[in-house]
């Protein structure tokens, strides 16, 4: 049987995170508009050096890198921590934990190490991944329709990407392109954002207020050779190989949100009254506060199941995929009884619940729509024959 | 980068043409009786009485004679506001003059860069 219960370690982590979540991070929210996704430059300065303090800087940062080295499990353990805030599910605590930088780069060059990866890890560089297109995302190993020519020494880039997080503010970004046929016929290529011919179109806003997407086009974009990342035709697998690890603390962190959202539904039944008596005290409300701890204990395992067959060294694309599904869609469940239980107030601004809302829609589409992870536990049931 | 712009017409900053407003959240841009941008801002979720909060604040003071304001309903009233900045700083190299300098922290960029030759 596998037992979940955080080790002595696991839980001092946890404490010492939700500590800083409830002391830090809460309070400044109060002064912060609701859809807010970053802090003041000052107070983002401040709680980065405190965690530096605590040692917890770059915790998706691999140990030969210089990271703390957690494991996918306590990983997903924190992560579950550190979204239980109103910014928390997109910004969990503002990036002062830092991130890990685009995951592809640990396979670079030393060379393109130098220039990108350790700049992105001290934070004094931003990447942005490129991989979605017009043409679609879901399956860029069809979808991808950016070209890259090679020309003598270098390569000429013409296409576009959409659906790009962070490109209007990024000093790079690995871009997938093709340079073949099929799903060996993508190469990638680190780009700088000031090449001549690349520039980020337009913003697409979305259902996050403070956070767009973007579109960019590259026309005639030359560069050379050693912006290659990987060999010739081995972009898919780069972008794949991650992929499935990702979806781990992506759906953990759904599960954070909703546990806030279920125990504030839990505490407002109890003192809100209708007809005399509390919310709690109708069956109705029972109900679809049971149902809130069914969705959230389901996918709490699941997730914590999907890291520890990471952390075992085994195939885990498929607890991975049921992890994404079930978090993500469980979540959103959550908060949207959490809403109708507060009635207007669900609604209003007032409460983290009407943004949890908006944002938890998209979680059932990013990091692999809910139909892409059914077609990976489809082969996993049925093997070829499944398409 | 034409095109991003509020598109709806500059209004007199007086009390009548911001009675009119509903009380909704979104972006506004206040501009000089030449039709200049002077500040680009928002009513997000924190403000009273949506718009018509901050150009309030601009009728008690207003920046310029004959001030002019204009007005976009936006639920996504923090992108937007981020993308009219960086629609003003591609076309005109700045944020708008009254705008603090701390609202180009983590601003983004639109269209081409510097353009600086790679090699």
């Amino acid at each position: 049987m596998i037992d979940f219960t955080p080790t002595q370690e696991q839980q001092a982590l946890i404490d010492v995170v939700r500590r800083f979540v409830r002391e830090e991070i809460i309070p400044l929210e109060a002064d912060l508009d609701p859809d807010a996704s970053e802090l003041k430059p000052a107070d983002y300065a401040r709680l980065k050096r405190k965690i530096q303090d605590l040692g917890l800087y770059g915790m998706d940062i691999p140990a030969e890198f210089g990271g703390p080295g957690l494991d996918v499990t306590t990983r997903a353990l924190l992560a579950m921590e550190m979204t239980q805030h109103r910014g928390g599910l997109y910004t969990a605590c503002y990036g002062v934990f830092g991130g890990a930088g685009l995951a592809q780069l640990y396979e670079a060059t030393d060379d393109q190490k130098e220039r990108y990866l350790y700049p992105t890890l001290k934070g004094e560089k931003h990447g942005f991944f490129g991989l979605s297109e017009p043409s679609g995302g879901s399956d860029p190993a069809r979808a991808i329709r950016t070209r890259a020519v090679r020309d003598g020494d270098d390569w000429i880039i013409n296409g576009a990407k959409l659906w790009i997080s962070g490109a209007d503010r990024a000093d790079y970004g690995i871009v997938f392109t093709r340079t073949g046929e099929g799903r060996e016929g993508i190469t990638a290529f680190i780009i700088d954002t000031d090449t001549p011919g690349f520039q980020v179109r337009r913003v697409v806003h979305t259902l996050r207020s403070a956070h767009y997407a973007t579109e960019m086009s590259f026309d005639d974009v030359r560069i050379s050779d050693a912006q290659r990342l990987g060999p010739v035709g081995k972009g898919f697998s780069l972008a794949n190989d991650r992929l499935s690890a990702q979806r781990i603390p992506y759906a953990a962190q759904c599960v954070g949100v909703a546990e806030v959202a279920h125990r504030m539904a839990i505490e407002y039944s109890k003192i809100r009254e209708t007809f005399g008596q509390p919310l709690a005290a109708r069956q109705g409300i029972q109900w679809m506060l049971v149902e809130n701890e069914i969705d959230l204990r389901s996918a709490r395992l699941l997730v914590l199941a999907a890291a520890v067959k990471a952390d075992s060294g085994e195939d885990f694309r498929t607890e991975a995929a049921v992890a994404k599904i079930v978090a993500t869609e469980a979540a959103g469940r959550v908060v949207d009884r959490a809403i109708q239980i507060h009635g207007g107030l669900g609604v209003s601004k007032e409460l983290p619940l009407e943004r949890w809302y908006r944002e938890l829609r998209i979680r059932r589409i990013g990091e692999g729509p809910t139909e892409v992870q059914k077609m990976i536990i489809a082969r996993d049931l049925l093997g070829k024959i499944a398409g | 980068m034409s095109g991003l712009g509020i598109r709806n017409d500059w209004q007199p900053l007086t009390a009548a043409a911001i009675g009119e407003l509903p009380g909704t959240l979104g972006v506004f841009e206040i501009g000089d009786d030449q039709g200049h941008t002077l500040y680009i801002g928002y009513a997000g979720g924190r403000s009273l009485f949506g718009l018509r909060s901050p150009l309030g604040d601009y009728l008690a003071k207003p920046p310029v004679v004959n001030a002019q304001f204009r007005v976009e309903l936006n639920m996504q009233y923090i992108s937007r506001w981020k993308e009219l900045l960086m629609d003003h700083q591609a076309r005109h190299g700045s944020l708008p003059p009254l705008n603090p300098a701390e609202d180009a922290f983590a601003l983004g960029h639109l269209g081409q860069q510097s353009g600086k030759t790679k090699k």
